[in-house]
């Protein structure tokens, strides 16, 4: 049992200062907007929850939060069995898992932006490397300019290509830390293939699991620089998620009301959906 | 249940072994009967481990072949062997039931479901787990997951070995003899052939029949409890098995005679000739005693250890115990010890170099 | 297990696409580019990468970053260790919130504090400046920093604390001499994540910026838009900023699994 010591406030006081100043202060002033009015001029009328009564019933935030919560759909679907699978695949030890685990984390350290750009010069539909190969080797008509569909899975790709990664260093980090008893136990046994992996390994990478469905949902949620670099949210708004209208709106049109009310809405489902799971995490620690 | 031969084997984990010391087993040759309980000691590192997985079938020699019946099962996986294992720390199905997790290996199996619920319960109540087949695994105390784990060995009727991998590390002491105790009466009742692997001797000298001592790799002595005790052929199983070990005096080789600090010392019988080596005259503080004449000595320390004294006395440079019931001399005084002549012996750089006389076995 | 070995390489191939096409069109020059496509580079140039090398907008991009970034992980680690301590070590009121609210920064929309964080470092005269930038990052940082610095000093048995004050040692002594080097790697971990997170998040490192502490990010959308389509020169400073990633990942390459499962495995 950890000993009981008021004094180790003083331990956390610069972390919470720093966090302090950074979250409290944005957050009173996003609060203080997402109830008034200004005309862009510096006064600031009483709106009350006007905002986001209009909020919650606009067609366009709608919109924006369905597309938002499909391709977090999308892409939790694909990159977390993806991401098992291959961990699955991974041998577990040897020379090469370190080169294979340093290649696969490349992708997770290259600047969003240039995600972005690198996809978009690598699907460019004549001069791009994909581009090229689906319209001109294999007859597609691909033009992410064009087609929502086409942009839909070219974001789709671009995540996949950019976070799978990091499910599966996690899920190998999981993997390796079963010790080897366990599967020469399951061999004694006659134990198949498929259950080795449902009662040794799937149970023991439950942890990490939650852990990279809790960042893939939080981080997808929250997606900005890549998307908007790729498609800048098109054609028209077909893939505009939540973050881009939400900067649209608010460093584009500079409607600090809905934009802050906005603001927190977002944030609070970001919230409630990782609180869920980080509860599920904890109750599973002990 | 079934005869294991072990036939030249040797094993090493390196690719390409250059000399002995490159190989964790070297040349092992053994023979176990059918139904026997036997112990694999010695200390971390000996290859103990090495051979109980490559008889599981988990580790191919390097060279070498394994027979069970005398069938050749060298290149058999774990389970075409049929055997069952038990780990140093439980191994089991967390997220599956007690029942579940006995019944594993049979349902893997194909066996029939009726069959393997009167199995289960057979063997559950052996254990004395019948009270917690419907819990589920991973909630349970270390010592009731290892009772599961070596469960999942024995519920299968036909299996050849039953190996333990030292499996009470994780058990809290006071429940070790509990399990001890329990391993032993499996072995009476389910008869078939335990290897048990220790570095334990109190374990290996409770459970086993028949006790192999190992040493980097090399068998040092096969015998029973008894004979390991009585007579060890090796001084590592003298020092090893024993608390204390049994003592060792360097001696001299005078015409057929070994002469400690010039005192002539009486042997069980006629020494073996031959060889060059370090000579060492061995007993057991279980055999040394004091009178009113022997060889001089001083003692050092006296040490109560309940049921008996551990007395230590020293000649010179060489350090000598003893273990008196009764009557223990005090610290610092002169005594005199005696060596049961039928029990001393002298080792030739470790192997024992005194033959017993022509009368007995 | 030889057989399912081909699962991760044909998984790196794909992963190497994108960056390949990258890099030669960075030795591409923009006519080749826009006249057609090419595999491989036809006209080999270091056009792109000279111009990156002797424009002041440019390199400055780079050493903006990484001034930035690296006082972002230094003050990261730095106020981490204490807080990560107390949590790992003690208990005291109001401990599993404090923790909690942490992490939920770091679930936190960036967007959401765009326009407020512009509005706030300006009103505190930071705007423009590599600090603004360093210490608005900390947000997301030091509560990343705390959770796997928490999870690494969990793991010392508190032992190894007592041992050392009873031996004599002064509290700072102990921590700098004797716990730091324990926990060396799950620093480097944390260390990593916070430099990862800090390169190449965009949004608000833009936001704080304008020019004199711009970063590279910044530079390369910039030009995109304004200059038109010159694609070469984007690629050449796209492929120099997967270097320093490159570098940093093959320092923490022993600790790269067990530092993303957060040392709590």
């Amino acid at each position: 049992m950890k000993p009981s010591y008021q004094k180790a406030w003083f331990f956390v006081l610069p972390v919470l200062v720093l966090v302090a100043f950074n979250a409290l202060i944005p957050m009173m002033t996003v609060v203080n907007y997402s109830v008034q009015e200004t005309f862009g001029n510096n006064l600031f009328f009483w709106q009350g929850v006007d905002w986001f009564e209009k909020l919650l019933n606009s067609d366009r935030f709608h919109a924006a939060l369905g597309r938002q919560f499909l391709f977090t759909g999308i892409i939790l679907a694909i990159e977390i069995p993806l991401g098992v699978a291959i961990a699955l695949a991974m041998p577990r030890k040897g020379v090469w898992v370190s080169v294979c685990l340093v290649l696969m984390a490349l992708p997770m350290l290259i600047p969003w932006n240039v995600v972005g750009a690198m996809w978009n010069i690598f699907t460019l539909p004549d001069i791009g490397l994909l581009g090229y190969f689906l319209n001109h080797v294999l007859g597609v008509d691909y033009n992410m300019t064009q087609s929502p569909l086409a942009a839909w899975m070219t974001i789709v790709a671009m995540d996949v290509w950019h976070w799978t990664s990091l499910v599966v260093l996690l899920s190998y980090a999981g993997l390796v830390s079963i010790p080897d008893a366990y599967y020469q136990a399951a061999k004694i046994d006659g134990a198949s293939n498929w259950a080795v992996f449902r009662y040794i390994q799937l149970p023991k990478m439950k942890r990490v699991l939650t852990i990279a469905i809790l960042l893939r949902f939080m981080d997808s949620f929250n997606i900005y620089t890549e998307i908007f670099v790729l498609t800048g949210g098109g054609p028209g708004n077909s893939t505009t998620l939540l973050s881009i209208d939400l900067v649209k709106i608010a460093l584009g049109q500079f409607d600090l009301g809905p934009a802050a009310a906005m603001s927190l809405i977002y944030f609070a489902i970001t919230l409630l959906v990782s609180w869920l799971f980080y509860t599920l995490m904890m109750r599973n620690e002990t | 249940m079934a005869k294991i031969t072990l036939s030249k084997l040797r094993h090493s984990y390196y690719p390409n072994p250059k000399g002995p010391e490159d190989f964790a087993l070297r040349d092992i040759d053994l023979d176990w009967r059918d139904g026997g309980a036997y112990a694999l000691l010695g200390p971390s590192g000996c290859g103990k481990s090495t051979l109980l997985n490559i008889i599981s079938g988990l580790l191919m020699p390097t060279e070498g072949r394994i027979l069970f019946d005398d069938k050749d099962v060298t290149a058999h996986s774990p389970v075409e062997r049929n055997i069952a294992q038990v780990f140093q720390f439980p191994v089991i199905y967390d997220t599956m039931t007690v029942y579940d997790n006995l019944a594993f290996p049979l349902r893997n199996r194909q066996m029939d479901e009726v069959m393997v619920k009167s199995r289960v319960h057979e063997i559950a109540e052996m254990l004395e787990v019948d009270d917690m087949l419907s819990k589920r695994a991973a909630g349970l105390s270390p010592d009731n997951k290892q009772k599961i784990s070596m469960g999942r060995g024995l519920v299968r009727k036909d299996v050849n070995v039953v190996m333990f991998d030292e499996p009470l590390t994780v058990i809290d002491p006071h429940l070790k003899w509990k399990l001890r105790s329990k391993l032993k009466e499996l072995h009476q009742k389910v008869r078939a052939t335990m290897i048990y692997v220790t570095h334990d001797q109190t374990e290996a000298l409770t459970f086993a029949d028949q006790v192999v001592v190992m040493q980097d790799g090399d068998i040092v002595q096969i015998g029973t409890p008894v004979e390991l005790f009585e007579r060890p052929t090796h001084t590592f199983v003298g020092h090893f098995i024993g608390s204390p070990g049994m003592n060792l005096l360097p001696c001299e080789i005078r015409g057929g005679g070994a002469y400690f600090n010039d005192a002539r010392i009486a042997l069980e019988g006629p020494l073996i000739s031959g060889g060059r080596g370090k000579n060492q005259v061995g007993i057991r503080p279980e055999f040394v005693s004091f009178g009113k004449k022997g060889l001089e000595a001083r003692v050092k320390k006296v040490a109560d250890v309940g049921r008996h004294y551990v007395v230590e006395a020293i000649i010179g440079d060489t350090s000598i115990n003893a273990i008196v019931e009764q009557d223990a001399p005090e610290q610092g005084e002169k005594v005199h010890l005696n060596f049961a002549q039928s029990h001393t012996r002298v080792y030739r750089d470790g192997w024992i170099a005194t033959q017993l006389p022509e009368a007995g076995r | 297990m030889q057989k399912r070995s081909w699962v991760p390489i044909i998984y790196i191939l794909f992963l190497m696409l994108p960056i390949y096409w990258l890099v030669a069109m960075s030795f591409k020059t923009t006519g080749e580019i826009l006249s057609g496509f090419s595999l491989f580079p036809q006209t080999w140039t270091f056009d792109n990468y000279r111009v990156i090398f002797t424009d002041p907008t440019w390199y400055w991009g780079y050493f903006n970053s990484i001034i930035y970034v690296s006082l972002n992980t230094v003050i990261s680690i730095i106020v981490a260790l204490p807080a990560a301590y107390a949590f790992s070590r003690y208990r005291f009121l109001g401990d599993k919130q404090l923790f909690f609210w942490l992490l939920t920064n770091r679930m936190a929309p960036a967007a959401v504090f765009a326009l407020p964080f512009f509005q706030l470092y300006s009103a505190v005269n930071l705007f423009d400046t590599h600090i603004a930038v360093a210490l608005a990052h900390l947000l997301f940082n030091i509560p990343l920093a705390v959770w796997i610095l928490e999870g690494f000093m969990s793991g010392v048995p508190k032992e190894l604390d007592e041992t050392a004050f009873v031996d004599g040692y002064s509290f700072p002594r102990f921590f700098t001499k004797i716990f730091l080097p324990t926990i060396g790697a799950g620093v480097g971990v944390a260390a990593f994540f916070c430099f990862m997170f800090s390169w190449v998040e965009l949004l608000l490192a833009k936001t704080l910026t304008a020019v004199y502490a711009k970063p590279i990010a910044a530079v390369m959308t910039k030009t995109a838009s304004s200059a038109g389509y010159e694609l070469g020169l984007l690629a050449a400073a796209g492929t120099l900023t997967i270097i320093p990633g490159a570098i940093v990942i093959y320092f923490v390459r022993h600790n790269i699994a067990k530092g993303f499962a957060l040392g709590r495995v």
